[in-house]
C-alpha cells in the first residue's frame, strides 16, 4: 500500500515520502505551505489512491474537539420532551457522531482530513492528543469507550495563523508543501489539461513565473490560480501569440483577474506594464 | 544508532525529542527509505523537523553531519547501466546527442562512468558537484552549472548539489522574512476573545441550565458573540532617516489594520512631542494635542511604537530639541507620559538588533520605555513583542 500520486494529483518525492510514512508508521500527517499548493486535496487523492474513504473535518473558528468525537444534541431532546416523545428515554439517540468517531468505526482503513486545524481555538490541538495517540475516547453519555478498529490516517492541514503545541506537534509528522518548481509545474498542468497546446502551455507558464517574481505583491498567485486562469485562457480561446506579446501595445497579460486577487496587486502591476510600455 | 546524528541536531538547537527519534528508528525498521541518502533526508526531515522555519537549520546541521558521506555505509554505490542511459538521454542538447552518435554510444557511457567513479573517488572529502568544466564528449553543457541531479530513485550515488545543500527553505527562515500575510500572524498572538455588544448568540448551557430550574418550561437565553477586543494605539514615525524602512512599516500597518478592529494610529517624527498627526499630508495644520489622545484612549488599550529611534540625542533629552519645531518639553517627558497612560508598550525598530548599541539615542528611548520593550520588526521580534504586551 504505497502512495505515488494519482493521475490528477502530482506528488513530489518527498511529500510521497511522508504520506507513505505517516501510512506505515499510522502516524497524523501535519501539512503546511503556501495557499493553493494542494494541502486540502491531498487527503482525498490518497483516499482514492489507496481506495479507503474519506472523513472530512473542516474546522472554523467557532469549532470544538468535542465535535468531532461526539455531540449530545441537547436541544433536540429538550424539543421532544416538550413534545411527549418516547425517543427521548434513550439517550443513544441524541448522540450526535462526529468526523473521528465515524472514522474509528468504519470497518476498514480510513482516510481522515482535519482542514485549517490553525483556525481553531489555541486549545483545540491539546484536546485531541489522546484522541490522535491512542486512537480512542471515552463517550461519557453511554459510558462507554470508543475505540479505532484501524487506526485512520490522519492528514492535518495548517495554514499557520497559529503556532500549534509542542506535544501535538510531537505526535505528528510534518511536511511543508513548497511552491513547485518549473518542472513540477509543467506536470501539474499536464495533468490537468492533458490535451493543453505545448505553445500556450509555455507562454502561460512564463507569464506565470514572470509574474511571481515582481517584488512587492500582496499575494502571489499560486498553483490553483494558474489552473483557474488556463481554464478562462482555454474557454475564451485565447492564442499563445496573446500572451508573447510582452513588449507590444498591452503588456498586461488576458484575463490576469484570475491570477491577481488583490486591487493592490493588480494596480502595482498596470502601472508596471505601463511603465515598460513607455520603454522605446 | 543514530544517537550521534540526533545529539548533533540538539545541539544545533533544533527542538528534536527521544520520541522523534524513536519514530524515525522505527520508519528504518520497517524500510521506509532504502540505502539513499536523500531518501534518508527527506524521511527525517517529516519526522524530526514539525515547523518549516526550521528547515533551513536543519539542511544547514545535516549537511555538517553527513559531509562527503555519499551513502548510508552497506550500500555500495552501483550505478546501473540503463540508468545512465537515461540520465544521458535526459540531459544532452539535440548537437551532443548528434556528437554523440558519432564518438558511439558505448564509448561515451564508458567515460561518464569512469567520470563518475573518479568523482567519487576524488571528492570523498566532500565537495558537492562535478565539474562544469571540462572537454568531455558532453561539450561545455553537459552539465549544467548548478549540477545535474544525477541521484536517480534507484541507486544512492550522488553527484549532484544536495538537496539540503541548496537550503531553499533558507528564506522561511523566522529572523528574515516578514510578509503582510506573515505579519498578520504574528499580530493574531494578540487577540484577546471577549463577550460584548448585543445578544444575538444562542447559549444552549444557559437555556438547559435555564430550562432545569424552570421545572422543564423552555428559558431561553442569549448572549453576545465572541470577538477579537484588543485594543491598539500605533504611534509612527514617518520621514528623515525612516525612509528606508517604508515598505516594512507599510506592510506592518495594513496588516495591523486588518487584524485590529480597534486601532488608532497617529505620525510622528522621530521622537514624541505635544503634538501628533493623524493624515501624513495634513502634518502642519491638522495635529493633534498628545494630550487630547492620552486623555481619549483608556488605559485598556495597548502601545505599540514604530520607528527605528535614530536620532540626535538633544532630540529626546533637550527642550527645544525637536528638529521640526520649538518643543517646550523634552521628547523622553513625552515618551514617559504616554508609557504611563498606557502601560502595556512596545517599541518596534525597523533597524536590526545588532546595530543598536551604536546609536545612543536608542538606548535613552530604551532606558524610558523600558529595556525589554524594544523588538526588531522582524517576524521573531513581532512575536516577542505580541508576547510581552499580551502578559
Amino acid at each position: 500500500m504505497k502512495f505515488e500520486g494519482t493521475d490528477s494529483y502530482v506528488a513530489t518525492r518527498d511529500l510521497t515520502l511522508a504520506v507513505n510514512a505517516a501510512v506505515a508508521l499510522q502516524r497524523p500527517l501535519l501539512i503546511k505551505g503556501e495557499p493553493g499548493t494542494g494541502k486540502t486535496l491531498l487527503a482525498e487523492e490518497v483516499a482514492r489512491a489507496l481506495n479507503m474513504p474519506l472523513f472530512q473535518w473542516h474546522v472554523k473558528s467557532t469549532t470544538k474537539a468535542q465535535q468531532g468525537l461526539y455531540e449530545y444534541d441537547a436541544v433536540s431532546r429538550l424539543r421532544d420532551s416538550q413534545l411527549g416523545d418516547p425517543r427521548v428515554e434513550d439517550i443513544s439517540h441524541y448522540i450526535v457522531h462526529g468526523v473521528l468517531w465515524q472514522a474509528f468505526e468504519c470497518d476498514q482503513p480510513s482516510v481522515v482530513l482535519i482542514d485549517e486545524i490553525d483556525k481553531a481555538d489555541i486549545e483545540f490541538p491539546n484536546d485531541l492528543l489522546r484522541e490522535l495517540d491512542r486512537m480512542e475516547f471515552h463517550c461519557y453519555e453511554l459510558h462507554r469507550t470508543i475505540k479505532a478498529k484501524h487506526r485512520p490516517l490522519i492528514i492535518i492541514t495548517s495554514n499557520n495563523e497559529k503556532e500549534l503545541p509542542d506535544a501535538f506537534l510531537r505526535r505528528c509528522f510534518f511536511h511543508y508543501i513548497k511552491f513547485p518548481d518549473r518542472e513540477t509545474m509543467q506536470r501539474i498542468v499536464g495533468v490537468h489539461f492533458p490535451v493543453l497546446k505545448h505553445e500556450l502551455l509555455k507562454e502561460a507558464l512564463e507569464v506565470f513565473f514572470d509574474l511571481r517574481e515582481i517584488p512587492g505583491l500582496k499575494k502571489k498567485p499560486s498553483t490553483s490560480e494558474l489552473i483557474d486562469w488556463l481554464k478562462l485562457l482555454l474557454a475564451e480561446d485565447i492564442p499563445p501569440e496573446a500572451l508573447r506579446a510582452k513588449d507590444a501595445k498591452d503588456a498586461i497579460p488576458p484575463l490576469h483577474g484570475a491570477l491577481l486577487k488583490n486591487e493592490q496587486d493588480v494596480h502595482l502591476f498596470e502601472r508596471l506594464a505601463f511603465m515598460s510600455r513607455r520603454k522605446p | 544508532m543514530l544517537v550521534d546524528f540526533f545529539l548533533h541536531l540538539k545541539s544545533r538547537q533544533l527542538p528534536v525529542s527521544t520520541k522523534e527519534l524513536l519514530a524515525l528508528l522505527e520508519a528504518l525498521e520497517a524500510r521506509l527509505v532504502s540505502g539513499s541518502l536523500d531518501d534518508f533526508y527527506l524521511l527525517s526531515r517529516t519526522l524530526l523537523i514539525k515547523d518549516e522555519a526550521l528547515y533551513d537549520r536543519f539542511d544547514r546541521a545535516f549537511g555538517e553531519y553527513f559531509k562527503g558521506i555519499e551513502a548510508l555505509p552497506g550500500f555500495d554505490a552501483m550505478v546501473p547501466e540503463e540508468w545512465l542511459e537515461l540520465a544521458a538521454r535526459r540531459h544532452l542538447s539535440e548537437a551532443d546527442r548528434a556528437r554523440l552518435q558519432k564518438l558511439g554510444y558505448e564509448k561515451v557511457l564508458e567515460q561518464l562512468k569512469e567520470r563518475l567513479a573518479e568523482q567519487k573517488e576524488r571528492h570523498a572529502g566532500g565537495s558537492k558537484w562535478i565539474g562544469t568544466a571540462g572537454t568531455s564528449p558532453f561539450g561545455h553543457g553537459g552539465y549544467n552549472p548548478e549540477g545535474v541531479r544525477i541521484g536517480g530513485d534507484s541507486v544512492g550515488n550522488r553527484t549532484a548539489i544536495k538537496v539540503w545543500d541548496q537550503r531553499e527553505f533558507r528564506n522561511l527562515d523566522d529572523s528574515v522574512d516578514l510578509g503582510v500575510r506573515n505579519i498578520k500572524v504574528a499580530l493574531r498572538r494578540l487577540r484577546r476573545f471577549a463577550r460584548k455588544g448585543a445578544a444575538t448568540e444562542l447559549d444552549l448551557d444557559g437555556t438547559i441550565a435555564g430550562t432545569a430550574r424552570n421545572g422543564g418550561w423552555l428559558d431561553l437565553h442569549l448572549r453576545p458573540e465572541r470577538h477579537n477586543a484588543i485594543k491598539v494605539l500605533l504611534f509612527l514615525d514617518v520621514g528623515g532617516s525612516m525612509d528606508d524602512h517604508i515598505q516594512a512599516c507599510e506592510e506592518l500597518f495594513s496588516a495591523a489594520r486588518a487584524e485590529f478592529k480597534h486601532l488608532e494610529h497617529f505620525y510622528f517624527h522621530n521622537c514624541v512631542y505635544e503634538g501628533v498627526w493623524k493624515d501624513n499630508r495634513r502634518r502642519h495644520s491638522e495635529k493633534l494635542s498628545t494630550w487630547d489622545v492620552i486623555h481619549t484612549y483608556g488605559p485598556d488599550y495597548k502601545l505599540i511604537f514604530v520607528g527605528d529611534a535614530s536620532m540626535s540625542p538633544y532630540e529626546v533629552a533637550r527642550p527645544g530639541g525637536s528638529v521640526e519645531h520649538w518643543n517646550e518639553e523634552a521628547g523622553a517627558v513625552w515618551l514617559q507620559r504616554l508609557v504611563d497612560a498606557w502601560p502595556r508598550a512596545a517599541w518596534l525598530n525597523p533597524l536590526a538588533e545588532a546595530y543598536w548599541g551604536y546609536t545612543p539615542s536608542i538606548g535613552m528611548i530604551r532606558q524610558v520605555i523600558g529595556n525589554d520593550r524594544m523588538f526588531p520588526l522582524t517576524l521573531d521580534g513581532l512575536e516577542r513583542a505580541m508576547r510581552s504586551l499580551s502578559k
